[in-house]
């Protein structure tokens, strides 16, 4: 590790959110370097999308900073945009466009070079396995298959930075080990954050795992510490997670 | 970047049968008010003659069927703008948009551009049917001219109106419903003044319509076209701006 200093690719400090009364994250600390696959697990309305809509600029942190790539997200949305790929939960799909379309409209939304367009499409496709359905609607595919096409256009433009929110749900085991597989190979040389409830997953995927809870990050480590450790995920994230249940976040 | 979304609205639009039906229909309902009037001026031709300085082709065919063009847009407006915003949100592909390095006002200024494109290549059906009276005589090319400004303005400001209707719902019903009922507002405005001189006149869209209609561009109704389009476009993207802040 001490051969090459990694570069930071995403950083946020003390990220906060709130909805009128309710805190959706409150503080929240991220650092992440290229190469890096971060898991961002937590139960439910924990604040893992608040703050994925927060660092895709969907929303606005009520305070805080965050840097993509170097590039101050607030000071410069556009340019910060460029670096980050995002699958939100809900694959955001046009239903009546094919899936060459709808990739292709997606690549010049990234402002990507006509020439190149074409290229990336040849290159994404297979990756995430739709090679045969460039032709189809996208209203007639499965739900597996729309989640690729969903992750297909989060990476179409080869982003440094790349956000899945819960990029399994709704797959079969076979398709699962896929997109792992995918994602394994997209964290080599770039940054992912992945949102998941599968711990699993997050064993088989990330090397660095953080737990929110109640809009905190109430635990952070790598995978390789956890396994030094010989500690349990699970029990680390019922143990933090459990507890007050429903005390809520007023 | 706003030729993209622009392209990617009338692609969508184009890809569904909303669009097709809607031109079918229309062009229907002009023909076949064209060629009623096209009856009516050929029954009345031969007293017209007796007249001095009669009213030419132009006014008797041509300027009816725009006027009856700017109520039909009125009414089809709300159909084709409901869905800009509301179903892209219901469908959780704002995300996409906003997620992307692109403006709100790109985003914004695409899908206004988009359907302007849609309704030019409408108006264009209305021009052709008028062109083809040159078969039988000349026309009054001014206020040709002029009724097609007029339309063109007029029906930006129902795209602006419809846009920003649609930003506040994610129910494309509702967001049809509330244009429509805020343009047929805005028109009743104008029949509710009519014999008085009174102030609210002025916010009437079909009265200054009427101008451009009888072959008088006024610039104080162009005036008020355009801050009518500014206006309803800033609001929209100040709208999608403050969901970002605040919801």
């Amino acid at each position: 590790m001490t051969e090459q200093v990694a570069s930071i690719t995403v950083s946020a400090q003390n990220l906060c959110r709130d909805f009128g009364k309710y805190v959706a994250v409150r503080g929240v600390n991220l650092e992440l370097k290229r190469g890096e696959v971060l898991g961002l697990l937590g139960p439910n309305g924990a604040g893992k999308t608040t703050t994925m809509r927060m660092l895709t600029g969907n929303l606005a942190p009520s305070s805080g900073s965050m840097e993509i790539c170097g590039v101050d997200f607030l000071d410069k949305p556009r340019e910060a945009k460029a670096f980050i790929g995002y699958l939100p939960e809900t694959p955001p799909l046009y239903q009546e466009m094919t899936v060459d379309e709808y990739l292709k409209f997606v690549a010049k939304l990234h402002r990507m070079a006509y020439h190149t367009i074409c290229a990336a499409l040849d290159n994404v496709k297979p990756r995430c396995g739709l090679d045969d359905m460039g032709k189809r609607l996208i209203s007639t595919l499965s739900k597996g298959y729309q989640q690729r096409v969903g992750i297909a256009q989060a990476i179409i433009h080869d982003p440094d930075v790349i956000i899945l929110d819960e990029p399994t749900v709704g797959l079969d085991p076979n398709q699962m080990r896929e997109i792992r597989t995918l994602i394994r190979e997209l964290g080599a040389v770039r940054s992912v954050i992945l949102s998941t409830h599968i711990l699993s997953e997050v064993e088989a995927v990330c090397d660095r795992v953080q737990i929110m809870h109640q809009g905190r990050i109430v635990f952070s480590d790598t995978l390789a510490g956890l396994k030094q450790r010989e500690a349990d995920l699970e029990e680390i994230f019922s143990q933090l997670t459990a507890s007050n249940e429903h005390a809520g976040s007023y | 970047m706003i030729a993209t979304i622009a392209w990617k609205e009338l692609k969508v639009l184009f890809s569904s049968p909303l669009a097709w039906t809607l031109l079918a229909l229309m062009q229907l309902v002009f023909a076949w008010i064209f060629l009623g009037r096209l009856d009516a001026f050929l029954e009345i031709q031969s007293q017209l003659m007796l007249i001095a300085n009669p009213p030419g082709v132009t006014e008797i065919i041509i300027v009816p069927v725009f006027a009856m063009a700017a109520i039909v847009l009125l009414m089809i407006t709300p159909l084709l703008t409901m869905r800009l915003l509301a179903e892209e949100r219901r469908n959780h592909t704002l995300i996409l948009l906003i997620s992307a390095p692109v403006t709100i006002t790109d985003i914004i200024l695409g899908k206004f551009v988009g359907l302007m494109i849609f309704f030019i290549g409408m108006i264009a059906l209305v021009i052709g049917l008028s062109i083809t009276l040159l078969v039988g005589g000349t026309l009054d090319f001014g206020l040709l001219l002029s009724n097609i400004v007029g339309l063109l303005l007029v029906a930006a400001c129902f795209a602006s109106l419809g846009l920003y209707i649609s930003s506040l719902t994610d129910n494309p019903a509702i967001a049809a419903a509330g244009s429509l009922g805020l343009l047929l507002g805005l028109w009743v405005v104008d029949i509710v003044a009519s014999d008085m001189d009174s102030f609210a006149r002025n916010f009437s869209l079909l009265k200054h319509y009427e101008n451009f209609n009888r072959g008088m561009i006024d610039t104080f109704s162009i005036a008020y076209f355009i801050l009518f389009i500014i206006t309803f476009l800033i609001l929209t993207i100040r709208r999608l701006d403050g969901e970002r802040l605040h919801g």
